[in-house]
């Protein structure tokens, strides 16, 4: 039996969460994985894989390197397709899991995401949708990388997401951030999940050759975590609009430092592919970090460094 | 079951030309077949390295690995006493599918070490496995005397001809005098496909691939089959010949 800590509990956009951690889009397949690890009902919320219309096979294999600090990914947005999702995965998820749910919605035009997001509304408590996936060749990445195509898609799927809360995850490889975050916040977004990976590349002197498959990738892990924080921080300054923060979080120490960025939930993706147990034990270490800080409830640090 | 471990090291031993066999004490309790696998937390590295489990009893495992990159390298260095944080318990392993009498089991270079357990496995079920191991250069040979000590008898191939015979494994299959109902293989892909296409019978081959997690969450590692898309690292290593698309 999971018994949440009131100190933990964070409103998200609406959204009553028992805490602020969530396992980020990819890194938490639809679940089932972790079940030999902990209870997910331990969860703030889970976003699930990024889906797409179509079941896509993504990309060809290598797809992962090491990096210092981290690791570059180029999955490809590999998923069974919203249909499949909404009817097989989302029950199976129900069946150990009743804790929020966050869809990561992908898509290649504006169409798609419409289409996924309408069917999407109301299965879940939040809807990310995906402007930055950095893997898909004339995908995501064309959406996220101007304030005019974020705020097209953002007001394009407005339209359709009434039950569900909507935040728009972005791509920090762009160069204002602060301008695409506006565009989002203008045409309804309900909150932001700042950042998606970074694109990188590793390259082996061996074979002379790229590491991965498709050449490039996105950078994730503690390499990216101070990026993260700065985007966050350079968002909410401008902005008055929830943020699910993104992008190397290790530690209790992290999600501290996340939340004064000014981030709501906090998303925890690299560090729990090499070590699944690391939500749990940030949840176990969060209360006496908070006591050694004077810090009485989670809510109260939000964009205390602001 | 898969679950995070903290393994004593006990013994950290190169066998052959960049190769080791790391002896650790901690819960078995995750290994049920050979041919699992391991994902063990080099320190100073982000990512968990993929090793064979070669052999294992209750609290003690052996595993196997090659010196390949800086993170291979940086584990080698690690001494008797030091702990290492071992993701037990990892994909499906080997199985020995009931008639099967004479199996074969080929196994190249570092491919060799889950080979340990499973001939060990297959001779206590009664069958009566052929075993033929190739390698690059006869300093690389490796397991031999242990597979040996099971009462099974070797058959080395080398590319460079150094030790047994001159070629690839598929060259001692060709040569072999016996005969076999199922194979088992691993290795370099290369070699796994040499091995099916000359295997003439079924049999299960283990499959790698560049993964991140090991515990099917990231679908870093998947691998083309019959039945679609399969992660390496969970619905494998192990795949049946009549799944493998080749």
């Amino acid at each position: 039996m999971v018994t949440a800590n009131p100190r933990l509990a964070v409103d998200l956009a609406g959204v009553a969460l028992q805490n602020p951690l969530i396992p980020a889009s990819g890194c938490f397949g639809f679940g089932e994985e972790f079940l030999d690890f902990y209870d997910p009902n331990i969860l703030g919320a889970a976003a699930l894989k990024g889906t797409t219309r179509e079941p896509r096979d993504g990309n060809p294999t290598a797809r992962i390197a090491e990096t210092p600090s981290g690791m570059i990914n180029s999955i490809g947005l590999q998923n069974p397709g919203i249909d499949a999702v909404l009817a097989q995965k989302l029950p199976g998820l129900a069946q150990f899991y009743h804790q929020p749910v966050i869809m990561n919605i992908s898509g290649f035009s504006i169409d798609e995401y419409v289409h996924c997001c309408a069917a999407t509304d109301g299965t879940c408590e939040v809807i990310e949708l995906n402007v930055s996936c950095p893997n898909v060749h004339g995908g995501g990445m064309s959406f996220g990388a101007s304030a005019e195509a974020a705020a097209q898609v953002t007001a394009a799927v407005r339209e359709v997401v009434k039950e569900s809360a909507l935040f728009i995850k972005l791509s920090p490889n762009v160069t204002n951030i602060v301008a695409i975050a506006g565009a989002c916040a203008d045409e309804g977004a309900d909150g932001l999940t700042l950042i998606n990976t970074l694109q990188g590349m590793r390259i082996d002197v061996a074979t002379r050759r790229p590491v991965i498959a498709e050449r490039m990738g996105g950078l994730s892990g503690p390499a990216i975590f101070p990026i993260a924080v700065r985007m966050i921080a350079q968002v909410r300054s401008a902005l008055d609009i929830p943020v699910m923060g993104s992008g190397g979080v290790a530690s209790a120490r992290d999600v501290l430092e996340m939340m004064m960025a000014g981030a709501t939930g906090i998303q925890i993706g690299a560090e729990s592919l090499r070590n699944p147990l690391v939500i749990p034990q940030i949840l176990e270490g969060l209360p006496a970090l908070m006591d050694e800080l004077g810090i009485e409830r989670l809510e109260e640090i939000i964009g205390a460094a602001l | 079951m898969r679950s995070i471990q903290l393994f004593q090291v006990t013994e950290n031993r190169q066998i052959a030309r960049d190769t080791y066999l790391l002896e650790l004490e901690g819960d078995t309790a995750g290994l049920s077949h050979p041919g699992q696998f391991v994902n063990v937390d080099v320190p100073g590295f982000y990512l968990r390295r993929p090793l064979s489990v070669c052999a294992w009893r209750p609290g003690h495992v052996t595993l196997m690995y090659k010196i390949l990159g800086q993170g291979t390298d940086a584990l080698s260095n690690i001494a008797p006493g030091e702990t290492l944080d071992v993701l037990s318990g990892l994909g499906n392993g080997f199985s020995i599918p009931e008639g099967v009498s004479n199996p074969l089991v080929v196994g190249g270079g570092i491919g060799v070490a889950p080979l340990l357990a499973l001939t060990g496995a297959l001779v206590k079920a009664g069958t009566k496995p052929t075993v033929i191991f190739g390698f690059g250069s006869e300093d690389e040979v490796a397991l031999v005397e242990e597979i040996e000590a099971l009462g099974v008898s070797v058959s080395i191939t080398t590319v460079d001809g150094t030790a047994g015979t001159p070629g690839f494994v598929t060259t001692a299959m060709m040569q072999a005098d016996t005969t076999w109902d199922y194979v088992y293989a691993c290795g370099p892909t290369p070699m796994l496909k040499a091995v099916f296409a000359a295997a003439g019978t079924p049999g299960q081959y283990s499959m790698e691939e560049r993964m991140a997690c090991g515990f099917g969450a990231c679908m870093g590692c998947v691998l083309e089959t019959k039945e679609g898309l399969q992660r390496v690292c969970k619905e494998g290593p192990v795949f049946y010949s009549e799944d493998l698309p080749w």
